[in-house]
């Protein structure tokens, strides 16, 4: 993208050049339209709970800009020589069970025939141009708040490699289909700076772009961070998705670990999320009620896991113990 | 000459799959794994820590993969 010549206006609050969640339009003083889309490959067998994860995926940038989603379409690639078309009906009927959840409503979609399966959605919500949360916001100060645990990526990997027990594929489920609607309501309340949702980029890359974003150094306390249970157990046994290893790659320079730390937190905090949860940046007078709340709601593994330390001209990420 | 677990051409987690079985199978003695990604010398060794086997020898090959030799006494 970075090549092309994209038009600029002055009602365009948020583009594709801040590694933002979803895109924000100005309609009037009052509304902004958030747009975003998402769809990928299966990461579980069932094709019902497929559906859910990959809608709960699909909105959750809506949640993380701070906004509401209003309406939602249906993203299909399917292979209907090969696969039943029950599965396609069990696909939609789990992602038009979260569409219903978030409070949105079904207005289409589009399908095409395609060797590999693919499912998602293009969801527009509205927001006040005013509060709109992006990933630059956060304060030097500010304590980080993640909502969910960590770890799809490996438990996906040793579904793949037909090696997850039932629990961790339960577990798996559990997490990547709770919507962050919850989440994303209760940080508004308590007037967060900045928030981004943990996808694709891991939970270390995305805090590198909001490092970035905002030009601080973040410290996050890998013995904090929330793991999904026996996500520990597979990547300690080497069920790594190759994902995890491009983004520590890519990532390198501007993070510094703590030669202490074990090889496999390490490689869980750049594990690449589906639908993951969020991660709040608030002033620390806050920080405790906010995850109290969150807990009180249900979001039972909210987990202060960092702090912003410094200003930093390029953004830098430190990954160390919470007790030096 | 060691035994061999053929993984080229192979992607995650399969190549770590395969080493595993090989452990299970050898209990323990010296092996070697051919891969060809980064990814799978990695997870490879990994696997190797978890179970107590020991990288020996990671070679690259010619054709820009690895042969990874495992010991266990």
């Amino acid at each position: 993208m970075a090549a092309l010549p994209v038009i600029k206006h002055p009602n365009l609050l948020v583009g594709y050049e801040t590694a933002d969640d979803a895109g924000v339009y100005k309609l009037t003083d009052e509304l902004a339209l958030v747009q975003t889309l998402d769809f990928f490959t299966p990461i579980v067998n069932d094709p019902y709970h497929f559906g859910r994860i990959a809608a709960a995926n699909s909105l959750s940038d809506v949640y993380a800009m701070g906004g509401r989603p209003l309406t939602a379409m249906n993203i299909v690639c399917f292979p209907s020589k090969e696969l039943p078309k029950e599965v396609l009906k069990e696909i939609l009927r789990g992602g038009l069970e979260k569409i219903h959840e978030a409070g949105a409503l079904l207005v289409g979609g589009h399908s095409v025939d395609d060797k590999e399966l693919k499912y998602g959605l293009s969801v527009t919500g509205i927001i006040h141009p005013d509060r709109i949360i992006t990933n630059r916001g956060v304060k030097v100060g500010d304590r980080l708040l993640l909502t969910k645990p960590i770890g799809t990526g490996v438990i996906a990997t040793a579904i793949k490699g037909k090696m997850a027990s039932e629990s961790a594929v339960n577990s798996l489920i559990e997490v990547a289909s709770t919507l962050n609607k919850k989440a994303s309501e209760i940080m508004l309340k308590y007037g967060c700076h900045a928030c981004t949702d943990i996808t694709g980029f891991g939970l270390g890359g995305h805090l590198l772009e909001v490092a970035r974003a905002s030009k601080v150094e973040i410290a996050i306390y890998a013995d904090k961070v929330p793991l999904i249970p026996e996500a520990r157990e597979y990547a300690l046994t080497g069920l790594i998705p190759a994902g995890s290893y491009a983004i520590k790659h890519f990532c390198e320079k501007s993070v510094e670990i703590d030669p202490r730390l074990e090889i496999v937190l390490i490689d869980l905090i750049f594990d690449p999320q589906t639908s993951g949860g969020l991660v709040i940046s608030l002033s620390p007078d806050v920080a405790d009620a906010c995850l109290k709340e969150l807990k009180e709601e249900g979001i039972k593994s909210a987990r202060i896991i960092g702090d912003i330390l410094y200003h930093h001209p390029k953004g830098r990420l430190k990954i160390v113990y919470s007790n030096p | 000459m060691a035994e061999q677990v053929d993984a080229r051409g192979l992607s995650c987690p399969q190549p770590v799959i395969m080493t595993h079985n090989k452990m299970k199978e050898l209990k323990k003695g010296i092996f070697e794994v051919m891969v060809d990604t980064d990814t799978s010398r990695e997870n490879i060794s990994r696997l190797a820590r978890n179970e107590g086997w020991e990288v020996v020898e990671s070679k690259k090959t010619q054709d820009s993969g690895y042969i990874i030799t495992l010991k266990k006494e």
